[in-house]
């Protein structure tokens, strides 16, 4: 007796009821879904292949590459201060991860280091940035499963912190602050009042996270003991991030390869016991606080050290002109462009030589990482001494999570499979770059 | 694709560390539009040399370590360089010694965090760089192992059977550069698509793009610009 046919059944506007008595009727069990690559539960364009007996995963296989666009071989033909704009758009959730990652790389290729304000302005932003992306991946990992209100407040704070970054730099996202050598911009003049502002609406807001969550039956019901990945599952897969300290594991790259000055806060390294999504979530919930505290520790130091230099003191390398945000949030410094134009020839040479023609960088291969809110995310620059990295790689932790995605789904519910992925919390213009 | 060849001939050429081109050209570097009159200039970059003894810090320790366990390996086969250490691995020899990175209790490099290729074109012979980046939690160090193959038989051995997390990442580097990593479980295309021609990290793959047209002017794509 041979095998039936296999049949493809394709529900664009069509009925799943249909679908489901037609299979029924068949009897073999066995059905292969495509989810994605556009379904929103998918954090991007992530396509997960299924295969079901019932409503048990028989095998998933992750398909990434949607989004990939030629990140890394762009920035080989862009200066090293353009490659700062360029990594901005990989993991966009997290992009000041990106920066900071990428600028260190330059800086110890270079072998300078910014100043301790504008460590400082660096810590603060990516702190801020680590709850932004907390929120997100807490917001929709619970719209996925039916708490539509987790993702209305998660973007509700998040906007708060996107508005910093628009007072701060003049982007919500995307923002190139973090440049080698410092950062873009120092704070602006109400800076530190809308830092306060800022840190008083987290304090207010972030318990209902924790109201709503943390003992809602369902909720539990959904994330316990789902998605599984215990200690020696994420050494095999190399996992990192919250899905390692869900196993327990005090493993944080901010205190074990401590950069930009973090081994100098106080803060404390989150982790759960339960290996599952669930842990994973409270993570999340309490690495917002751990981020607060020292939000709040940057907010003393910043006020400590208003008026110190946040670029490195080199002609070569720091960006000629200081650049003021006008009142529609974008713009130059007028009066260096007015120097520059008209009154000064040796302005001119020296903005062409650093804008233009970019600073060189010693021949070399460095690897830093940096400590994301999704986990370890490194940068491989290889320079070959000219003005444009020769090769630059990003290891992203959503990449290597995705990785995970069979051993956390495979004989669990099709329903967990959301969860599951969800719980790892990969950003796909990262993982595709 | 896959032609066999005995795994003894590959990689026979000792691999270097990194290294910028042999020579440098114009007064602004390579590329195309160098008007400046200095177009001519010349400038041979001296190959770097291997590390000499004592590399400092827990290095010597690995080092001394890893010439244990894989006598092969010789004196020159460390780098150390802004703080990091370099590991030249010839191709033959590297399943054997992720082996021993990942389970010699002096070492415990429990995870490869990163692979990722390089393309020199210009060193004939060993055209291909795959750098990977391992990660001692236990002991909290980083290593870098560099192995390299030729253009004409890009071939290196796989390291998921060791490290399995790397089974991305080879098929990235697949991907992107065309090594081929032998016994890999499943190398396929990952972020280009399945039909997709040509590996367009590698060097001479053009990075593509159409002029920009203004008002009277045009601007090349960004891989036409002058460059410096």
């Amino acid at each position: 007796m041979s095998a039936p046919e296999p049949v493809t059944y394709i529900a664009q506007g069509g009925d799943w009821a249909e679908i489901t008595a037609a299979q029924a009727e068949r009897g073999d069990e066995t059905i292969v879904v495509n989810m994605g690559p556009q379904h929103p539960s998918t954090h991007g364009v992530l396509r997960l292949e299924l295969e079901l007996e019932g409503e048990t995963v028989a095998s998933i296989r992750p398909g990434i590459g949607f989004l990939h666009s030629g990140i890394e071989k762009n920035m080989e033909f862009k200066t090293y201060a353009q490659g700062s704009a360029f990594v901005s758009r990989m993991d966009y959730v997290a992009p000041l991860f990106n920066e900071a990652v990428y600028c260190l790389a330059v800086e110890r290729l270079l072998a300078v280091e910014a100043p301790a304000r504008a460590n400082v302005l660096r810590v603060l932003v990516m702190e801020l940035n680590r709850i932004a992306s907390h929120l997100v991946a807490v917001g929709t990992g619970g719209m996925e499963i039916g708490a539509l209100t987790l993702m209305t407040i998660g973007f509700r704070e998040r906007e708060m912190i996107l508005d910093f970054y628009e007072a701060l730099c003049g982007t919500r996202m995307n923002h190139a602050y973090i440049r080698p050598g410092g950062v873009s911009i120092d704070l602006p003049e109400n800076g530190l009042a809308q830092l306060r502002t800022l840190i008083e609406w987290l304090h207010k807001h972030l318990p209902e996270y924790a109201g709503f969550c943390n003992e809602n039956p369902i909720f539990k019901g959904r994330m316990c003991g789902v998605a599984q990945l215990d200690l020696t599952a994420c050494m095999a897969l190399g996992a990192s991030g919250p899905p390692l300290r869900a196993t327990g594991y005090a493993w944080d790259l901010r205190l074990s390869q401590p950069y930009c000055d973090y081994d100098t806060y106080d803060f404390d390294v989150i982790t759960w016991d339960t290996s599952d999504a669930y842990g994973r979530f409270r993570i999340r919930l309490q690495e917002m606080w751990e981020s607060l505290k020292i939000v709040e520790q940057c907010y003393d130091r910043l006020e400590a050290t208003s008026g110190d230099p946040v670029m490195v003191d080199d002609p070569g390398l720091a960006w000629p002109a200081q650049l003021q945000v006008g009142p529609d949030g974008q713009g130059n410094s007028f009066g260096h462009v007015k120097q520059v134009m008209g009154q000064s020839m040796e302005s001119l040479i020296h903005h062409f030589k650093t804008v233009s023609e970019g600073f060189k960088v010693p021949a070399g291969q460095v690897y830093s990482a940096v400590e994301s809110p999704k986990g370890e995310l490194g940068c491989h620059l290889v320079s070959d001494g000219g003005t444009r990295p020769y090769r630059c790689h990003f290891r992203d932790p959503g990449f290597n999570h995705l990785q995970a995605v069979p051993a956390l789904c495979e004989g669990g519910m099709m329903s967990d499979v959301v969860v599951a992925v969800a719980s790892l919390d990969p950003v796909l213009g990262g993982v595709d770059r | 694709m896959s032609q066999t060849v005995d795994p003894a001939d590959r990689a026979l050429v000792r691999p270097q560390p990194v290294q910028p081109p042999a020579e440098r050209r114009g007064m602004w570097g390579s590329g195309p539009g160098d008007v400046s009159g200095y177009g001519g200039l010349r400038h041979p970059v001296v190959p770097r040399q291997p590390s000499a003894r004592p590399l400092g810090g827990w290095f010597d320790e690995v080092a001394d370590r890893l010439t244990t366990l894989v006598p092969e390996l010789g004196p020159d086969a460390f780098l150390v360089d802004r703080g990091e250490l370099t590991v030249a691995v010839p191709g033959r020899l590297l399943v054997q010694l992720v082996r021993h990175c990942r389970d010699d209790a002096w070492l415990r490099f429990e995870n490869c965090v990163s692979v990722s290729g390089v393309h020199y074109p210009d060193q004939v012979g060993a055209e291909f760089h795959v750098v990977y980046h391992l990660l001692s939690i236990t002991h909290n160090r980083r290593l870098r192992l560099e192995a390299t193959c030729p253009e004409s038989d890009p071939h290196l051995p796989s390291v998921v059977r060791t490290y399995p997390m790397a089974d991305w990442h080879e098929r990235e580097t697949w991907d992107m550069f065309g090594v081929v990593f032998d016994d890999h479980p499943h190398l396929t295309r990952i972020l280009m698509p399945d039909d997709w021609v040509g590996h367009p990290q590698r060097k001479d793959y053009p990075l593509g793009g159409v002029p920009i047209e203004f008002k009277g002017a045009e601007v090349p794509p960004p891989d036409q610009r002058r460059s410096y």
